[in-house]
Parts: structure tokens; C-alpha cells; sequence
């Protein structure tokens, strides 16, 4: 095969650079099953990476941080194999069928029109979800009951109730046998979201809670084994074409790999509902970073009037710097409930 | 944490080995990144060279960032499984 790719001569700033995005999206990883992915490849791409080079070498790091992950939630007993390796297998199909897409918006509309399709998904997307999974945080944290054990709703149920001859599994996670089929459109829709935002958790995670009635630490546990399976497929697919920098990759995951134990830990010390606050506050702080991007795309496609060079530069600023606070907030979040669960465990003992 | 002094355990020399063989394995990475970028990047077959660092560098890197924190006494707080929801 032809060598078309471009690889970056790597400087300090650089390697500390995408060392600590990556120890900060492996902590996030690590407690909500996914993240970090959305900041490390605009990151690399600033950085002179090439596009693609840069999705890959994302990809490539992220299969092995989701299979540490997962290995330590399950030595929590918190994560469900079976349930992350059917829901990865349709969410591989997913992923395949997400970047053909996304090939195709780019061969009709160029770099430009791709760039709006993968914008507007993400406002969409976690538009609709992340507001959800946050106005449930919400109810749970008004409502005082942080502590209590979390029950399975109305749709939960309704979907265990369903039951298709020769498909049903039994799950751990839920005690309960579902049918297989429910689960396919629920692991495709997480491939195509991580094959056009990079972050299929932000479906996965709270389809399997909402749908299925998994607990949010199984959903989150779950999801790093679909990161693992999508991620895998993903690499190879990057790999067999030569655009993989593996050095990027390694870099991103020696600080992904301390920030993803540090996150898995922290699931020990917190109250279930904190999935879903840390969930939710970043999905909604991300969205607002796309909108201050759509425009720019807009602009240059000539569906609004045309803005200036400045006026896009620094909007673009804006998005990029709201998606890394979007990322350090929910860290934020995850160490201050890691500190008060150590405490709480150490004024208990 | 329960304590930051690190004493000099079985546990502890097990970390630190697999911290001076993480750390190796990036230097030979970066000694040699030109020659494993040519290699890695010649499409094909060759597809399974970044995937098979990418595993290597997990196994040892993963399992030395684990007994990192368990060394400054990040410790899990109990290997709980988490109540199910009822049917």
C-alpha cells in the first residue's frame, strides 16, 4: 500500500499535552464507561495531525484503556460481559456503517458539510439524552433519596415483560432474560454516535440504564467492554489502511491508564446516581461547545452570511476550550465525590 | 488514603518493576519510533504490529498504574457488587 500519511514530529509540549487530556478522559472513562475521546482528537488534530491520523490514533488508544477498565470494574463484579460483548458485536456493525456515512456526507458536501453533520449529531444526540440523563439526576438528588437502592422503570419493565421465542438472554446485570433483538438497535445506535462523535457511551450507557434497567455502575462497568470490542474493530480498520500512529496512541494511553484506575476506583466510593450527574453535566457542557461551532460550518457551506476570519477563528477557540472544561468539570466532579466517599468510608470505619 | 508511606513489599518491588519495564518499553518506542512507524504504517498485514503494542503496553503499563495508586494507598473500597433493580 501506498504511504499517504503525514506523521508529526513530536515535541515535549506536545507529548505533556496529550499525556494529561489523556489522564483526564481515562478518569472519566473509568467512571462513566466512556469520554475523553471528543477532546483527543480535535487536541491532535490542532497539533498538525492529520484528520484521520488523528481519529485513529484516538482509536487505537482506546481499546486497551476500555480493557483495563473493564478488567478493574470487573474485579468489582460491576461489569456484565455478556451483555457488552452482544450489544459490541451490533455496535461494531454500528461504527462500520457510521463511517461510511460519514464518508459519504464528505464526498457530497466536502470536509466542511462532514464537519456540520458531526456537530448537529452531537447537539442532537445529547441534547436529547444528556438532558434525560440529568433531569433524572435532578429528580434523584431533590428528591434526597441518593442513597437508595435504584429500581428499574416503567420501560425497563415493560421491555422484560417482552418476550421473543429463541432470542431471550439471560443477563446478570438486570437477573432477567431479555431478547437479543432489543439490544441490537440499542449497540448500533452506539456505534454509529462513537463512529460520528467518538463517544458511543453517551447512547450506550444510558440505553442500557433506561431500556434494559441495568444499574448505572453496570451500565458504565458495561460500556468499557463495547469501547473495548468497537475500539478493536475500529483499530484494525485504521490499522490495515496505515494511518495509526501508534506513538500518539501510547502517549495518550500511558495518561489514560493512570486516569482510568483512579476512575474505577472512585465507583467504589460513590452514591449510583453520581454516574449520572457526572454523565449528564458533561454531556450538556459539550453540546453547548458544538454550538458555538455550527455557525463557523455554516458560514463556510454559505448558509448564513459570511464571517469573518477572526470572528470563526475564535469561535472555534471557544468550542475547542468548552469541550476541555466540559472533560476537567467532569473530573472535577468524579475527585470531589472520590474525596467525600473516602472520608464518609473513613469516618465509618 | 490510608497512608502515603510506601514500604518495600513483595507488592511494592512487583510495581516497581513493572514500572521500570513500562518505562522501558516507551524508550525503546521513541529510540526506535521511526523504524516502528515505518513499520507499523505499511497497511496490510502489518496491521498487527500497532495492535500488538498497543496490547503489550496495556498488560504492563495497566497492570503497573494499578499497583501505582494501591502503592499511595488509593485503594478500592470493597469489591461490592451493586444490588441488582428488581424485576
Amino acid at each position: 500500500m501506498e504511504q499517504v500519511t503525514q506523521f508529526i514530529t513530536l515535541d515535549p509540549q506536545g507529548i505533556i499535552g496529550l499525556f494529561l487530556v489523556g489522564f483526564v478522559g481515562g478518569l472519566v472513562s473509568g467512571f462513566i464507561g466512556s469520554g475523553g475521546a471528543f477532546v483527543l482528537t480535535p487536541a491532535m488534530m490542532s497539533m498538525g495531525v492529520p484528520g484521520i491520523v488523528a481519529v485513529a490514533s484516538n482509536m487505537c488508544h482506546k481499546f486497551p484503556k476500555a480493557m483495563v477498565g473493564a478488567y478493574k470494574r470487573a474485579k468489582f463484579g460491576q461489569v456484565d460481559v455478556k451483555l457488552g460483548l452482544i450489544m459490541g458485536c451490533s455496535a461494531e456493525v454500528g461504527v462500520l456503517v457510521g463511517a461510511q456515512v460519514q464518508q459519504n456526507i464528505k464526498l457530497a458536501f466536502g470536509d466542511v458539510g462532514s464537519s456540520l453533520y458531526v456537530s448537529v449529531v452531537f447537539v442532537v444526540a445529547l441534547a436529547i439524552v444528556g438532558t434525560y440523563v440529568l433531569r433524572d439526576a435532578i429528580k434523584i438528588h431533590r428528591a434526597g433519596d441518593t442513597r437508595a437502592e435504584e429500581v428499574a422503570g416503567p420501560l425497563a419493565l415493560k421491555v422484560r415483560s417482552i418476550n421473543i421465542p429463541g432470542t431471550m438472554v439471560y443477563f446478570k446485570s438486570i437477573d432477567a432474560k431479555v431478547s437479543f433483538l432489543i439490544t441490537i438497535p440499542m449497540g448500533f445506535a452506539t456505534g454509529m454516535l462513537a463512529a460520528t462523535i467518538a463517544v458511543g457511551g453517551f447512547i450506550g450507557v444510558p440505553s442500557m440504564m433506561y431500556v434494559l434497567g441495568v444499574p448505572s455502575l453496570m451500565a458504565s462497568a458495561t460500556e468499557l467492554v463495547i469501547a473495548f470490542v468497537m475500539g478493536l474493530g475500529g483499530s484494525i480498520k485504521f490499522a490495515l489502511g496505515g494511518f495509526v500512529d501508534i506513538r500518539l496512541a501510547m502517549i495518550i494511553l500511558a495518561g489514560s491508564l493512570f486516569g482510568i484506575q483512579v476512575g474505577a476506583i472512585g465507583t467504589t466510593y460513590v452514591r449510583p446516581y453520581m454516574i449520572k450527574v457526572v454523565m449528564g453535566v458533561i454531556m450538556i457542557t459539550v453540546l453547548f461547545s458544538r454550538l458555538f461551532i455550527i455557525p463557523v460550518y455554516m458560514s463556510q457551506l454559505g448558509m448564513i452570511g459570511t464571517l469573518d476570519a477572526g470572528t470563526a477563528a475564535m469561535l472555534k477557540s471557544v468550542s475547542f476550550w468548552i469541550m476541555v472544561a466540559a472533560l476537567v468539570l467532569g473530573a472535577g466532579f468524579i475527585l470531589r465525590a472520590l474525596w467525600s466517599g473516602m472520608r464518609e468510608a473513613a469516618q465509618a470505619a | 488514603m490510608s497512608s502515603l508511606s510506601i514500604r518495600l513489599t513483595p507488592q511494592t518491588l512487583r510495581t516497581l518493576a513493572l514500572g521500570a519495564l513500562s518505562l522501558g518499553l516507551y524508550i525503546l518506542l521513541f529510540r526506535f519510533e521511526a523504524e516502528v512507524l515505518a513499520f507499523s504504517t505499511g497497511g496490510g498485514t502489518a496491521f498487527i504490529v500497532p495492535i500488538v503494542i498497543a496490547f503489550v503496553f496495556s498488560f504492563v503499563h495497566g497492570a503497573f498504574t494499578s499497583g501505582f495508586w494501591d502503592m499511595l494507598g488509593l485503594k478500592a473500597k470493597t469489591r461490592k457488587e451493586p444490588k441488582r433493580w428488581s424485576k
